[in-house]
């Protein structure tokens, strides 16, 4: 067998969990830069399809990669009907994914195992910082008029000050479309700057709504200019567009991210979001991290999968790996 | 390793794809493998067999024949026997075995991509997800190809039995490439695998047997260099196809030269990858392991010469190189390995050679990160920068995962450098730049271009090369006539043999004395030898003199039609204009050559007039045609287009016919023109003074000097060179029964093309004196895939 942990061209982060990796600072804003990117659509797409094919993670490796992911979710509800009830049986599913008597049967007691985070609107906020008191899982909000972002700027920072106030470690922006559509470049810097600063000690992931930008090229563009701008992710969608996460626009992004490592030396993390259910989905997610950014963005500071029922997949294949028999939905605990 | 362990590792862990039903199928027939003849399998007349060896471990998979001469006679025999019937059957009766042939393809695709893989040492995912899909591909095309040959293709006969000698790259589908086309046009064939991949071609003749294929429709020789030479050169097969590299290429054509088979080579490459500064680099560099590490880079049009422009390069290695440290190498039935086993201990052997001796000097050498595996037949996925055009690893094909680079600035240097091979095969061009890239593909030397991609195949596109990758295409439209001839309109005569130079009887002569020169680069030039030849005229009387041309006369011949290929970039509006004005002023002085050919031939006027008459209709039927052969926008499996243009092959000599003066000239140089060509003609050896008297025609007719030159003399001293001559890419020889078996031999040398009438005569006059036959023979089809994706 053979180990595959050559680091792309980019930063090496330490991977040492006490250790608070370096915080993406940004660059000034390099218009020459942003102007050379290429992206080919058909290339592209060739290389995501092709992708699943050739890398395979079977039996115990399935099993650890798939335990893998369930740290790597950011679990998410975006609805109109959420209630702090809601949100408190979310966060107590995000400290305990996996049935107890799974994880002894993969030998996995005595390893935390929780999801990455637990990413809810503002006004949910209290309630989730409650439920995870003393877990370490770090309580995510979307903000900035999410989904579209078009409220009044000042708004949307102010909607930032308030979640960070009101406990939130992570936030999750939405740029302006318009500004990538129009090729305001400088706007969008400006703005995401201006998000970034408004975080303060909260890491910010800047949501391109992929899905929105028309082409690849503009979410090459839009993710550099957002990470030059310090965004410490970059996140594919809302889950609201209609066209989310796809492996293209991942792949798109990730080449963005190696292309910043590369000439500044800050590693940014990647977060795709909507659509992603099935466990064999995430799996395919994971190899393109492994191929194409490396191991260290197999590690939730630099990689969050935005997923709302991907767990449960994942649940039902672990017993399946305990077992040798299909799983059922019923058999493992709702979140 | 516990799952607590990987849980932090994240490493990959083995995928192995399960070899048991193909080891339960080589268990099934004993490990020990008969021929294929008449329908049946049957033990060699030779008595001998010989062991395939999986070269991924080194442990011998089967004993498989080895077919003696015997029994090539015998394969050929059953071929023979059952082609009438099977080209007696309808289109769609041969449609239906087709069909057949590529659904059980599909249904055995596994246990045929499992046993390709442990036979080859190819990755599993390469067999299972590229090529058997390309093989069931390619027998659903040739099963529409045969249903439609009878409307689409008509006057065209199958050849007869054509003897089939395949690599051991692509074992399975190259069988694909070769029987298929051959079988829906009519043909029976006899197909020798590769030595170091037999099996998937034996598992393929059992399918034929479940397809209820006709005994003797297909059969398959198993055996070595040995089997194939006597193949090609059994007197009973019609035609010859081989893939393989240009080293048995060449020792084929010189083989069956002058036996009168029909040939396709699909040889060797060293094929460009270009990128230029505005492409997409990441992609480029994703493009490359598909190009270059792609079945252990074993590929006749892998992208392995890098080129890329000196902007970028830097840090285009740079991405290269981290990319190369992901690529996985090992078991080849582990379903995440990129790069599988070298076929065989020999090739890689070959390799590693070739790399130590090509990297002494000056070259840097990157090799991927990860371990070999220990044993079996595996060599590093390898980068050399820092080399020169000179350098032999940048000339030389590696067959290997050797990727070799160079730099140019301007994208005329990057032609330039593309171009400088004795190669020409494939391309890819990568750039964002449409505008530059669509450029760049039409200039480039090679039968396939791809445009920001690489390595794309479908039947509906055709394959193949120039220069020494070889002549022919396999797939498309264009792969059908190579199984195919056309049903002449009149029965031709069979030629003699020249009987030595006519002696002319000295006459007074009636006028001031005529000089006919020869016709070189638009000017009259005397002949290098100084000597002139007497033309002989009815009754052995003296008709005149014309220039004894020789083989320098011959260089400074084709050195002119080089010089002149701008032609070959003109619009066919242009040339069309330029082939109706030789009419005209031809026309006008129709008298004059009417006579002419009266005093060189004893025709009565009324005949010799009828020859003029023609030889303008032809000029105007070569005008018609040169904006209207068009070529095609095939319909491959991709988001894009792939563009089948018809390019003019280049430097065309030609012998041509002693029988009709002038129109056998103008028919001959009307296609070549017509389509871009630039040409030196031989004219008739016996009549010749129509020719010289015809340059005076182009001399008035705006055609660039060097498009046609004319060289008199004789056709046994000018064929030699012009057959051998390393610059001229193709030669036609319409001339005398003798003459076929010399300029075939002489081809060999950078494997021009020819085309030669096997001391046929043909009926100049009549419909067989032109049409697409000729258009075709003057035209390269180049596939240039363009995908494309806002």
């Amino acid at each position: 067998m053979q180990t595959s942990t050559h680091a792309q061209a980019g930063a090496k982060v330490p991977d040492l969990p006490q250790v608070q990796p370096q915080r993406n600072p940004g660059t000034a804003l390099d218009l020459d830069w942003v102007a050379a990117v290429q992206a080919n659509t058909s290339a592209i797409e060739r290389r995501a399809k092709t992708l699943p094919g050739r890398r395979s993670v079977k039996k115990d490796w399935q099993a650890a990669w798939l335990l893998r992911a369930i740290t790597l979710i950011d679990l998410t509800t975006l609805a109109g009907d959420d209630t702090p009830g809601r949100v408190r049986r979310l966060c107590a599913k995000a400290r305990h994914p996996v049935r107890d008597d799974l994880l002894e049967a993969l030998g996995m007691t005595g390893t935390r195992l929780t999801t990455g985070a637990v990413c809810v609107y503002h006004e949910m906020v209290p309630p989730a910082v409650a439920a995870l008191a003393g877990s370490g899982i770090p309580v995510a909000a979307v903000s900035t008029g999410f989904p579209a972002g078009l409220s009044p700027l000042h708004l949307r920072i102010a909607e930032i000050e308030e979640s960070v106030k009101a406990g939130a470690d992570e936030i999750d922006i939405v740029i302006s479309r318009r500004h990538v559509l129009t090729g305001d470049w400088q706007a969008l810097y400006d703005e995401m700057r201006a998000f970034r600063a408004a975080c303060g000690p909260a890491h910010v992931k800047a949501i391109l709504a992929t899905g929105e930008l028309g082409t690849l090229r503009n979410v090459a563009r839009a993710s550099l200019v957002c990470m030059m701008a310090g965004a410490d992710f970059i996140k594919t969608s809302t889950g609201k567009e209609p066209v989310n996460a796809t492996l293209p626009v991942s792949l798109t992004m990730l080449r963005a991210i190696r292309d910043y490592g590369a000439r500044t030396g800050h590693a940014v993390g990647f977060k795709p979001a909507g659509g992603i259910s099935k466990a064999k989905d995430a799996l395919t997610w994971m190899t393109l991290m492994k191929e194409e950014l490396g191991d260290d963005w197999l590690r939730p500071h630099l990689f969050r999968f935005g997923a709302s029922s991907l767990l449960g997949d994942i649940e039902r294949q672990l017993e399946h790996h305990v077992t040798g028999h299909y799983s059922a939905g019923y058999r493992h605990p709702m979140g | 390793m516990t799952v607590k362990e990987i849980f932090e590792t994240m490493d990959y862990g083995p995928a192995p794809e399960d070899a048991r039903p193909a080891m339960d199928w080589l268990e099934g027939n004993d490990r020990r493998f008969g021929l294929f003849i008449g329908g049946a399998f049957r033990a060699p007349l030779s008595g001998r067999h010989f062991e395939t060896v999986n070269p991924a471990d080194e442990v011998t998979l089967a004993h498989v024949a080895e077919a003696g001469a015997a029994d090539v006679d015998a394969a050929v025999a059953a071929a023979r026997k059952a082609q009438p019937g099977w080209a007696r059957r309808s289109g769609h009766a041969r449609a239906r075995h087709l069909y057949a042939l590529a659904r059980l393809v599909q249904k055995h695709a596994r246990l045929l991509a499992v046993l390709e893989t442990l036979d080859n040492g190819k990755p599993i995912r390469e067999s299972r997800d590229i090529d058997i899909p390309l093989v069931a591909r390619h027998f659903y095309y040739h099963a529409g190809a045969a249903q439609l040959m009878e409307t689409e293709m008509p006057g065209q006969a199958p050849l007869g039995v054509c003897g089939q000698v395949i690599p051991w790259n692509f074992p399975l589908l190259m069988l694909a490439w070769k029987i298929a086309p051959a079988l829906a046009m009519g043909n029976t064939v006899v197909l020798k695998p590769a030595e170091q991949t037999p099996l998937t071609a034996l598992l393929f003749a059992e399918i034929c047997r479940e397809a209820g294929l006709p005994a003797g429709v297909v059969n398959i020789l198993t055996g070595a260099g040995e089997t194939g030479a006597a193949l090609v050169a059994h007197a009973g097969v019609d035609k010859v196809a081989f893939t393989g590299s240009t080293t048995i290429g060449r020792r084929i054509r010189a083989a069956t030269a002058g036996q009168g088979k029909r040939l396709t080579l699909e040889l060797g490459g060293k094929s460009p990858f270009i990128v230029f500064d505005d492409a997409d680099l990441d992609s480029a560099v994703e493009g490359l392991v598909d190009a270059i590490w792609f079945n252990q880079g074993e590929v006749c049009c892998a992208g392995s010469r890098l080129l890329v422009q000196e902007s970028v390069a830097d840090g285009f290695y740079a991405r290269l190189r981290a990319r190369m440290d992901k690529l996985r190498v090992g078991d080849p039935l582990d379903k995440a390995v990129d790069v599988g086993a070298i076929v065989d201990r020999g090739q890689l052997d070959r390799i590693t050679r070739l790399v130590e001796d090509g990297t002494a000097e000056g070259a840097q050498v990157h090799r991927t990160a990860a371990p070999l595996p220990e044993g079996g037949c595996y060599y590093p996925p390898t980068l050399v920068t820092g080399l020169d055009p000179a350098a032999p690893l940048m000339q030389e094909e590696i067959f290997g995962p050797v990727l070799v680079s160079t730099t140019f600035r301007t994208p005329a240097e990057a032609v330039a450098l593309a171009n400088n091979t004795r190669y020409g095969l494939a391309a890819s061009v990568w750039s964002e730049n449409i505008n530059l890239a669509l450029d760049i593909a039409p200039r480039l030397a090679a039968g396939v271009v791809w445009v920001n991609g690489t390595n794309m195949f479908d039947a509906a596109a055709g394959f193949g090369g120039r220069r020494e990758s070889g002549f022919g295409r396999e797939g498309g439209r264009e792969g059908l006539y190579a199984y195919t001839r056309k049903i002449p309109a009149a029965t031709p005569r069979r030629l003699v043999a020249r009987q030595g130079a006519a002696r002319a009887a000295p006459r007074a002569g009636d006028g001031i004395d005529r000089t006919a020169k020869l016709y070189i680069g638009g000017k009259q030039a005397r002949p290098d030898g100084g000597y002139a030849m007497p033309v002989a005229g009815p009754r052995g009387r003296l008709a005149g003199h014309v220039g004894l041309g020789n083989r320098k006369d011959i260089r400074n011949a084709v050195e002119a039609a080089r010089k002149a290929d701008a032609w070959g970039r003109t619009h066919g509006h242009q040339r069309a204009q330029i082939l109706y004005f030789i009419a005209e002023n031809l026309s006008a002085r129709a008298a004059e050559f009417a006579a002419r050919i009266r005093a060189m031939t004893g025709q009565q006027i009324k005949a010799a007039t009828a020859e003029v008459d023609a030889a303008v209709q032809r000029l105007f039927t070569y005008a018609a045609w040169a904006d209207k052969y068009d070529g095609a926008a095939h319909d491959v499996p991709m988001r894009g287009m792939a563009l089948a243009m018809n390019e003019p092959v280049g430097v065309i000599g030609a012998i041509c016919s002693d029988a009709a003066p002038l129109l056998g000239l103008v028919s001959v140089m009307g296609p070549a023109v017509a389509m871009g060509n630039t040409c030196v003609l031989v004219p008739s050896e016996t009549a010749p003074l129509a020719a010289t008297d015809f340059y005076q025609v182009l001399d008035t007719s705006d055609l660039p000097g060097g498009v046609v030159n004319i060289v008199t003399g004789r056709h046994g001293d000018l064929a030699g060179p012009l057959a051998g001559h390393l610059d001229v890419d193709a030669v036609w020889c319409f001339g005398a029964a003798e003459l076929s078996a010399p300029i075939e031999a002489e081809s060999a040398g950078n494997l021009k093309r020819t085309w030669v009438n096997d001391g046929l005569g043909r009926d100049w006059a009549g419909p067989d004196g032109e049409g697409q036959e000729f258009l075709r023979q003057a035209t390269e089809v180049k596939n240039i895939w363009v995908p494309w994706g806002a």
